[in-house]
């Protein structure tokens, strides 16, 4: 399909039904050959990592709030609202994403709790955005069927530095929310969304609406602006980290390919970085096995890395690497970076994947 | 009258833990629990079709390898978001060491 037919990322459009003809959707994807005993080990789970970050987390967002309110007024609030709007802007994001696919906690209802509190730091309705993840892990970057692409080819520079700023995922997020909240579903989100389930969109986005209003009343009545740097807010100062370890999960890789070693990135972080992402930097690992939770995740990266391209040293070298992709897929939106795999891996199955590879990096 | 068919030898399953039986054409999934009975459903997903011979038995539950969605695969109800759909479940016995189970 690539180069071809160009890309429709509606996800009811003419991309979606070739997508579906040709098998792309909901196809069988390559998964590296783990014994069942090992794979069981990994996937097993435990309160404990995730209780103990947690309260971490909460503890540091508790501490730079304080620290913020404390100074307001002076530049050295500066500094606890960087650390503030990171906790809130962009840890929330693997929050979100580890509880929402139930991995972070043994207990249930811990996921829950911390998927619903995650989901509104996040302006994500919790509903639709769990179904979207859903078919984001079937289709992952398959056009017409993910409902999660990053950065669409061709790729949008303005756009996407824009995202740093949390600007443009603001000014999406929020209309989408006050658009739930009165009933109004997108044919996209009508298209991953089961019909028993979108009732439940409305519900959450009325709450969320809800907090977000009882935040400007509050606002409105302390006459300052407080309550709003601390809620809803952050969505925009505080995002960036989120987009630079986010963005570089699928950048650049092919798209339509169903073996995520083609299309997903593990990239080496910093522990500080890897604590706000919760191990989200081994992707590739994550969505062959998403049942592996993230503190498990640097063991089974060492069991499977054999099988896989060679991790990116650094979020600068990722960067470097890709930078000239997008340069370049500008002028030809087919073009996309072919990761080498090395001599221990079991080989690319071109006949596998409806993809161009002579327009891949050499 | 359903007929009842042999899927696996006891030993064939560890405690807390599921196998894949195909027979006539379709899947299912044996499980022994914790407390080591034995049950059987349908082998795939109602949500997408993953097995659940891949996924994670934890106590009552079997989690989908896919989407982590969740089962209880003594009864099986669907736990919640993305299964929204029960699993079949069929009748098991076991006979001589071997696990039994009565496919309609």
């Amino acid at each position: 399909m690539a180069g071809k037919v160009k890309r429709d990322y509606s996800l009811v459009g003419e991309s979606t039904r070739i997508a579906i003809e040709t098998g792309l959707a909901s196809a069988e994807w390559y998964h590296t050959d783990i014994p069942r005993k090992t794979i069981k080990e990994l996937m097993q789970r435990s309160d404990g990592p995730a209780i103990r970050d947690t309260a971490i987390w909460i503890a540091a967002i508790l501490a730079s709030a304080a620290g913020g309110i404390y100074f307001w007024g002076t530049w050295w609030c500066v500094p606890f609202f960087f650390v503030y709007g990171v906790l809130y802007g962009s840890s929330s994001d693997s929050r979100w994403h580890e509880c929402g696919h139930g991995t972070a906690f043994r207990t249930r209802w811990m996921n829950d709790v911390v998927y619903q509190i995650a989901s509104f730091m996040l302006m994500r309705n919790p509903v639709t955005w769990r179904w979207s993840h859903a078919r984001h892990h079937t289709d992952t970057i398959i056009v017409g069927r993910d409902a999660e692409i990053a950065v669409m080819r061709p790729p949008d520079l303005l756009r996407t530095a824009l995202a740093f700023t949390g600007i443009l995922d603001f000014r999406y997020s929020l209309p989408a929310l006050v658009r739930q909240a009165f009933g109004k579903l997108t044919p996209d989100e009508k298209s991953y969304v089961p019909e028993m389930e979108q009732h439940k969109a409305v519900i959450a986005a009325r709450w969320h609406i809800a907090i977000y209003i009882a935040t400007i009343v509050l606002a409105l009545t302390m006459r300052s602006w407080v309550p709003l740097v601390l809620v809803g807010l952050p969505r925009l100062y505080g995002t960036w980290h989120m987009v630079l370890t986010g963005l570089l999960q699928h950048i650049g890789l092919a798209d339509n390919v169903i073996d995520h070693r083609l299309n997903s990135r593990t990239v080496y972080m910093n522990p500080i970085s890897r604590f706000i992402y919760w191990n989200m930097n081994y992707h590739v690992e994550h969505h062959m096995f998403p049942m592996v939770p993230y503190h498990a995740l640097p063991r089974l990266h060492e069991l499977i890395k054999h099988d896989l391209p060679e991790p990116n040293p650094s979020m600068w070298q990722a960067y470097r690497e890709v930078w000239p992709v997008l340069l370049r897929q500008l002028k030809y939106e087919d073009y996309f970076l072919k990761r080498e795999l090395p001599p221990t891996a079991r080989p690319y199955r071109g006949e596998f994947h409806d993809v161009n590879m002579s327009a891949a990096a050499e | 009258m359903a007929d009842w068919v042999e899927a696996c030898a006891v030993d064939d399953v560890d405690e807390e833990d599921v196998i894949r039986f195909d027979h006539g054409g379709r899947s299912f999934a044996i499980y022994r629990s914790p407390d080591d009975e034995f049950f059987a459903t349908d082998g795939f997903c109602t949500h997408e079709k993953a097995h659940l011979a891949d996924g994670l038995v934890m106590d009552d539950i079997i989690e989908c390898p896919k989407h982590n969605g969740r089962f209880n695969y003594k009864t099986g109800q669907a736990k919640g978001a993305p299964v929204c759909v029960n699993l079949q479940t069929y009748p098991v016995k076991v006979e001589a060491g071997k696990v039994m189970i009565q496919i309609a």
